[in-house]
């Protein structure tokens, strides 16, 4: 039987919601009838649009899809005004305030306490100024991620911009591929670092090299005149999603970067019509390779979903990714770094992500002072100042804003990445973003790192749906519960070792449910151990390799600190965490329409 | 007058007439013998897998972890709340659930 979802989309969905969106918007949010909401809060996600939590009734989380985390000249600051007038509630935020921006694991941004009238003039506002919210969730293409330096990175082997500003256009608002089995995460990745993180996204282009003839439709190995054309490797099925978390596989195809939108749309077509409905925690594509193998999937792409003869995969160059590969230098794109015009771009570290609109304006002016007026946002939730001249660099560094996003913040604040958690989030389980803020603080402070290592990454995601990408960190901690002298108290599971890079591997889950206040102590003894019984120049990744679960069990440690957590209590009971009376009964009217 | 029940947002909420109303993330005590090894099981609720009325009885299976032995897997069917007159009633988070016994 399909499912709920299937139904409704089958009733009303992809491009045309915006029409009935807008009804609403007009008419007010009372206007959706009672027995419809669930059927259109799941298609308003289709338009970016997601229903916060209970107790927020009426207000909307906001995501902008900005592909490959590209912002052009002008762009920021148009997000900057959104966020100031739009992005306010009856709930202030106890240390980022009102007004903010979030930038996102996968480069986009999210905006909060959007009120549904307001819907229309923000569309405007974003489309006159070449963004949208389209596909920023639900079942279709989601934001196309890459390397955010496309184009200007000094390691990059092909510009994979235009690649990915071509399927931008053809899979946003494509009838034909608008209403897929699930989402549809997809990764184009040029430079030689890894950063577009395609192993962890259901379709994955990676850059690699393959002897072709002619002009890159030939038939395969020492077929030509020998010369290295380079394009693309393929993989398919990675995600980390629901206690299920799956590399993307190898499919053996390799892709010239003009056939990129052909084998793409094929696969999301495969996806499309092979995919689970019947039952949404099996719709993956993951799972559909997990049931079929890579030879098969294919196999299926080349007999039913493309019209010409497929290459075999070329030789990549993933022994040269570093990107949150917990090993060697570049885990992320913080600092200042060449580009391949001579110009420099920077990388500042936005501590969770989160950057209030004052700030995010601020940043759009120097971007424009200093650089070309682009920003980007890299996958670490983190922004990139593009094009700024050697001649300029030391004024920029010297900028204020910079203060408080370093361009060489410490590793505690540097490696933080969290998810949105119970402060919007329905599905979450404890307080997220501004508890991996205090655990960094109270890191930095009281925790140290062995002599050498300079990058630790502590991801901390509210569930098992791991939007803050934890089983690829050093520390990866997930919300739980558990009961503290017998109440129950917000707790974290903690795995350890996970990382990218050319071998990946996940962490593994060694501790769990710690009570969340004793997290920051056990931190610091893990480390404790890790500097005594390190070997000479080894990685932490390493290190856990090297020992089982149990003897890091006993390394982790949990321990009551002078770390003090406010948010012990279960935050999901309330209509606000932060609120000074957050019970669910306090919880604010519906907003009303003006 | 029917009731629409069904489970939202990938298992973490069960909806009642387009509300959401019952949520993970709780700690619920159990009788359920078949669960785990434990006399009474205390379990953190991490997944709705499925929802389904008995009478006027609201029912669900959960997928969760017994915190007390460590024990994970999804329950038999437990009674989360009534629907009386057109409305829901929780019952109380502190209750003792045992699984229904044919
Ligand atoms: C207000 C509610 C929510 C917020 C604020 C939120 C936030 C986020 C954010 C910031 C990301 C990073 C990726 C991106 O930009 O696309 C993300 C990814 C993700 N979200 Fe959510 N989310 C919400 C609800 C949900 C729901 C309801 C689900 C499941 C039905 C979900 C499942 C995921 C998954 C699975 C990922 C990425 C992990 C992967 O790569 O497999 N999120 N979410
Ligand atoms: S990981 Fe879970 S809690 Fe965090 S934003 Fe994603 S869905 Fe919400
Ligand atoms: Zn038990």
């Amino acid at each position: 039987m399909p499912t709920d979802v299937e139904n409704w989309k089958s009733e009303v969905y992809g491009n045309e919601i915006r029409e009935h969106l807008f009804e609403f918007a007009e008419r007010g949010f009372d206007s959706i009838p009672d027995d419809e909401r669930d059927a259109w809060f799941e298609r308003f996600k289709w338009w970016g649009l997601y229903h916060q939590r209970n107790g927020q009734e009426g207000y909307f989380m906001m995501r902008i899809g900005t592909p490959n985390g590209v912002l052009e000249p002008g762009q920021l600051r148009v997000v900057g005004e959104i966020a100031d007038e739009y992005a306010r509630g009856p709930g202030t935020n106890p240390i980022f305030g009102d007004a903010y921006a979030d930038f996102t694991t996968r480069q986009s941004i999210q905006l909060h306490w959007i009120e549904l009238s307001d819907v229309p003039a923000i569309f405007e506002k974003l489309e006159t100024n070449g963004l949208s919210t389209q596909q920023a969730c639900g079942d279709s293409w989601r934001n196309v991620v890459g390397n955010p330096v496309a184009g200007k990175d000094g390691r990059e082997v092909i510009d994979a911009w235009p690649v990915i500003r071509d399927l931008n256009e053809t899979f946003k608002g494509n009838d034909d591929h608008a209403n897929l089995p699930r989402k549809w995460k997809v990764s184009v990745t040029g430079s030689a670092d890894g950063s577009g993180q395609g192993d962890i996204n259901d379709l994955a282009f990676e850059p690699a090299y393959k002897a072709v003839d002619g002009n890159g439709s030939g038939s395969g190995e020492g077929g030509g005149s020998g010369e290295d054309a380079v394009g693309f490797n393929v993989r398919v099925g990675g995600g980390l999603a629901r206690n299920e978390p799956r590399f993307a596989r190898d499919i053996d195809v390799w892709v010239p970067p003009e056939r990129v939108s052909d084998v793409a749309g094929g696969l999301s077509a495969l996806f499309r019509d092979h995919g689970d409905r019947e039952d949404r925690y099996n719709a993956r594509i993951k799972f559909l390779v997990d049931e079929w193998g890579p030879e098969r999937v294919r196999e299926t792409l080349q007999a039913d979903y493309v019209d010409f003869e497929l290459e075999t995969a070329g030789r990549d160059v993933r022994e040269e990714y570093t990107y949150n590969a917990g090993e060697g230098e570049r885990n992320d794109l913080v600092g200042v770094h060449d580009q391949k015009d001579g110009r420099n771009f920077v990388g500042l570290n936005v501590l969770v992500g989160r950057m209030g609109a004052a700030d995010v304006l601020e940043l759009a002016d120097l971007a424009a002072e200093y650089g070309s007026g682009e920003v980007r946002l890299s996958q670490r939730q983190n922004v990139v100042v593009t094009d700024v001249p050697d001649e300029k660099l030391d004024d920029f560094l010297e900028s204020d804003l910079l203060e408080h996003y370093s361009p060489s913040p410490s590793p505690f604040m540097r490696g933080s990445v969290a998810c949105t958690g119970t402060e919007f989030c329905s599905l979450s389980i404890v307080e997220t973003k501004n508890r991996q803020v205090r655990f960094a603080r109270w890191l930095k402070e009281n925790a140290e790192l062995p002599d050498g290592v300079e990058e630790f990454h502590v991801h901390l995601s509210g569930c098992t749906a791991s939007c803050a990408q934890p089983q690829i960190a050093d520390v990866s901690l997930r919300g739980m519960k558990t009961r503290k002298d017998g109440e129950p108290v917000e707790a974290l599971d903690v795995g350890l070792g996970g990382g990218l890079g050319e071998e990946p591997g996940f962490a593994r889950w060694v501790t769990q449910r710690v009570p969340a206040d004793e997290v920051p102590g056990a931190i610091a003894n893990l480390l404790e151990r890790f500097a005594d019984e390190r070997e000479e120049g080894e990685s932490f990744r390493a290190f856990v390799a090297r020992h089982d679960d149990e003897e890091l069990d006993a390394f982790v440690d949990p321990e009551e600190t002078d770390y003090e957590d406010p948010m012990l209590h279960n935050t999901k009971r309330t209509w606000y965490p932060y609120a000074e009376n957050d019970a669910l009964d306090d919880a604010p009217p519906v907003p009303a329409d003006d | 007058m029917t009731t629409s029940l069904r489970v939202l947002d990938d298992g973490a909420w069960i909806s009642v007439d387009d509300h959401r109303e019952v949520r993970v993330s709780e700690l619920w005590r159990l009788d359920a013998p078949g669960f785990c090894g434990c006399d009474m099981a205390d379990l953190v609720v991490e997944n709705f897998q499925e929802v389904g009325v008995d009478g006027a009885r609201v029912e669900t299976r959960v997928h969760g972890q017994c915190i007390a032995c460590g024990e994970t897997g999804v329950t038999d069917w437990l009674p989360v709340g009534r629907v009386r007159g057109g409305e829901f009633v929780e019952y109380d988070r502190s209750c003792v659930r045992r699984t229904r016994r044919e």
